[in-house]
């Protein structure tokens, strides 16, 4: 069960938002990079997340650019699933490969800092600060297999080949 | 039941029955990184566990983005990159070659060909009926060393063109016009088919920078099937040999069909922050614009510059108006010099930067002031992309973007020409 705080963002939220092309001389700093996780879509949301929190976004998250230190940065920044009624699909393919959950849901009913209980298992949201119960669409099965391993590098290391 | 382009190439490349919806596993003909994503994958490569790549020949490291690199980091970047060439036999594009795309088409891509990249705009090849996306680096670190990946098929949105285009507009407006119809999401995870009598008589040239945007509606691939036009242009690359014909079934089976009337396009602009945020040129005639950005994997090849020059010439900039050029590859400069539009381009003022990405993406030359407003020929306009978040980028052709430089403001071509 993860528990934690939702912190929320609009739609078209793109890889240049999550980790800024200026910063294009940090991918090989990656701590240094995750301290400026969507400083573009919210110049505070580095200061203020905290272990466990959740990113919850309207649609089409991760727009944009393959580079997936967008994913990496979130994760590094203690997040523990990105929700969003949609996800481009580069970043979803490269937040499973990193092994940082992405819940396709219906993200209108959460609000800015409700306290959220996810069952990655059950598929069920709490949203405890409004009391409603929401459900995500399952992961590809695929996909679940390399998420399972914690990514595609554990999963290839254990498999030696896509066993899909 | 038919088959749709890309469950063609998926099916014949994962050899098994490649159904939209279902997952294949196929070989990998081409998998490259750049300098943005390749040190990520090089350490995703090492932490596998992996010593050899499967196909040395045809993986690629490019140094497009950061070239010539701009600070120390990304120098150690580049090394980084150059060491791991040494050392497993992949293939090394220098600092000044070209944007990873372009070098791609120009020394690559094949019909048929399973082609992928940790660049989101490895979708370009697709102009030459390949199956080509994009993927992040630790993907591409094992398609590299395993020779192959594994897709889930799309569905397949079949894009119908027919018609002459108007004096002044071009492909590029055809695809910001298809992106501002159907949203910068209008087609996740969908295949994109072109097709119609436009797309027979385009250019590849055209087709690429169509090709090139299909990730801007969220697609996965933008495909066009192989013709006279796709052979022609492997045998000016010397690659004539590689061409096979590939077309889509007749009864092949689509999830939705577009019609478009190219007589009815005009010339088309994608405003700020998102390249679905599109008017027209005629529109828009108050922007005034501190800045034009001409180049990059969209719209940086010889044909875009030949447009330009015909615009500029005998003509300067505004006096307010930068004017950044940069053509996509060592080629593109070089049959550019050749043809005198970059002199034509120089009397009008412009400065011409090495082939790369130059100021596409923010990390080197041409970055922004506050507030300032930049024309691109780029496929991306996102708050941000070109290093500075207070600034405005309008994408458009380059016979927009050329007009728009005489004038100083955005300018319907048709105005000047
Ligand atoms: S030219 Fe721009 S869009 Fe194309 S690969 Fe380079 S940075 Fe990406």
């Amino acid at each position: 069960m993860l528990k934690g705080q939702a912190h929320k963002f609009g739609s078209d939220i793109s890889t240049d938002l999550i980790a800024p092309g200026r910063y294009f001389h940090l991918r090989s700093n990656l701590p240094e990079l995750a301290k400026h996780v969507l400083e573009d879509a919210d110049p505070e949301f580095a200061s203020i997340v905290k272990s466990g929190d959740f990113v919850v976004a309207d649609s089409n998250f991760g727009l944009g650019s393959s580079r997936e230190h967008a994913p990496i940065i979130i994760k590094m920044a203690g997040v523990a699933a990105v929700l969003a009624k949609s996800f481009a699909r580069i970043f979803f393919r490269n937040a499973i490969n990193v092994g940082l959950p992405v819940l396709i849901c219906d993200t209108d009913q959460i609000g800015q800092g409700d306290e959220l209980e996810v069952d990655l298992a059950a598929g069920i949201i709490k949203d405890k600060t409004n009391g409603i119960e929401l459900t995500f669409s399952k992961i590809p099965e695929a996909m679940l297999k390399i998420l399972d391993e914690g990514g595609l590098v554990p999963y290839i290391k254990k498999h030696g080949d896509f066993k899909l | 039941m038919g088959k749709t382009l890309v469950e063609k190439i998926l099916s014949n490349k994962s050899g098994t029955d490649a159904v939209a919806g279902g997952i294949a596993i196929a070989k990998v003909d081409v998998a490259f990184v750049q300098d943005g994503t390749g040190p990520l994958a090089v350490r995703q490569f090492d932490e596998a566990g992996f010593a050899k790549v499967a196909n040395p020949d045809k993986s690629i490291l490019f140094l497009d983005h950061a070239a010539p690199s701009p600070n120390q980091q990304l120098s150690n970047d580049h090394m980084l990159l150059r060491q791991f060439s040494k050392n497993t036999g992949v293939q090394l594009s220098e600092v000044g070659e070209g944007v990873c795309h372009q070098i791609v088409a120009e020394s690559y891509a094949s019909p048929g060909d399973v082609v992928v990249g940790a660049d989101s705009h490895t979708v370009t090849a697709g102009a030459f009926s390949a199956v080509a996306t994009g993927m992040g680096s630790t993907d591409i670190a094992v398609a590299m060393a395993l020779g192959k990946t594994w897709f889930r098929v799309p569905e397949t949105y079949k894009i119908v063109v027919n018609g002459k285009f108007q004096k002044g507009v071009y492909p590029k407006d055809l695809i910001l016009h298809l992106i501002g119809m159907i949203g910068a999401d209008g087609a996740t995870y969908k295949a994109l088919e072109f097709a119609g009598d436009t797309i027979d008589a385009m250019s590849m040239v055209g087709r690429l920078t169509i090709a090139n945007m299909a990730v801007e509606a969220g697609a996965k691939v933008g495909l066009f099937a192989s013709d006279e036009t796709t052979r022609d242009y492997l045998i000016k690359q010397g690659r004539g040999d590689s061409y096979v014909a590939i077309a889509p079934d007749a009864d092949a089976v689509y999830e939705r069909v577009i019609e478009i009337d190219a007589g009815t396009i005009e010339p088309t602009v994608s405003k700020p922050h998102t390249v679905d945020n599109t008017a027209l040129a005629k529109e828009l005639g108050d922007v005034k614009i501190q800045q034009v950005f001409m180049g990059t994997c969209t719209n940086g090849r010889l044909n875009d510059f030949a447009v330009a020059a015909g615009i500029l010439k005998g003509k300067k900039r505004h006096a307010d108006t930068r004017l950044l050029i940069a053509p996509a590859s060592r080629k593109v400069l070089s049959d550019a010099i050749a043809a005198g539009y970059i002199q034509t381009l120089l009397d009008a003022g412009a400065t011409i930067m090495p082939p790369g990405c130059a100021a596409c993406v923010g990390v080197h030359q041409g970055i922004l002031g506050d507030g300032e407003v930049c024309l691109s020929t780029a496929n991306r306009n996102f708050k941000g992309r070109m290093g500075n978040p207070d600034s405005y980028i309008y994408l458009a052709s380059p016979a927009t973007a050329a007009a728009s430089a005489i004038t100083g403001r955005i300018t319907d071509p048709r105005e000047v020409v």
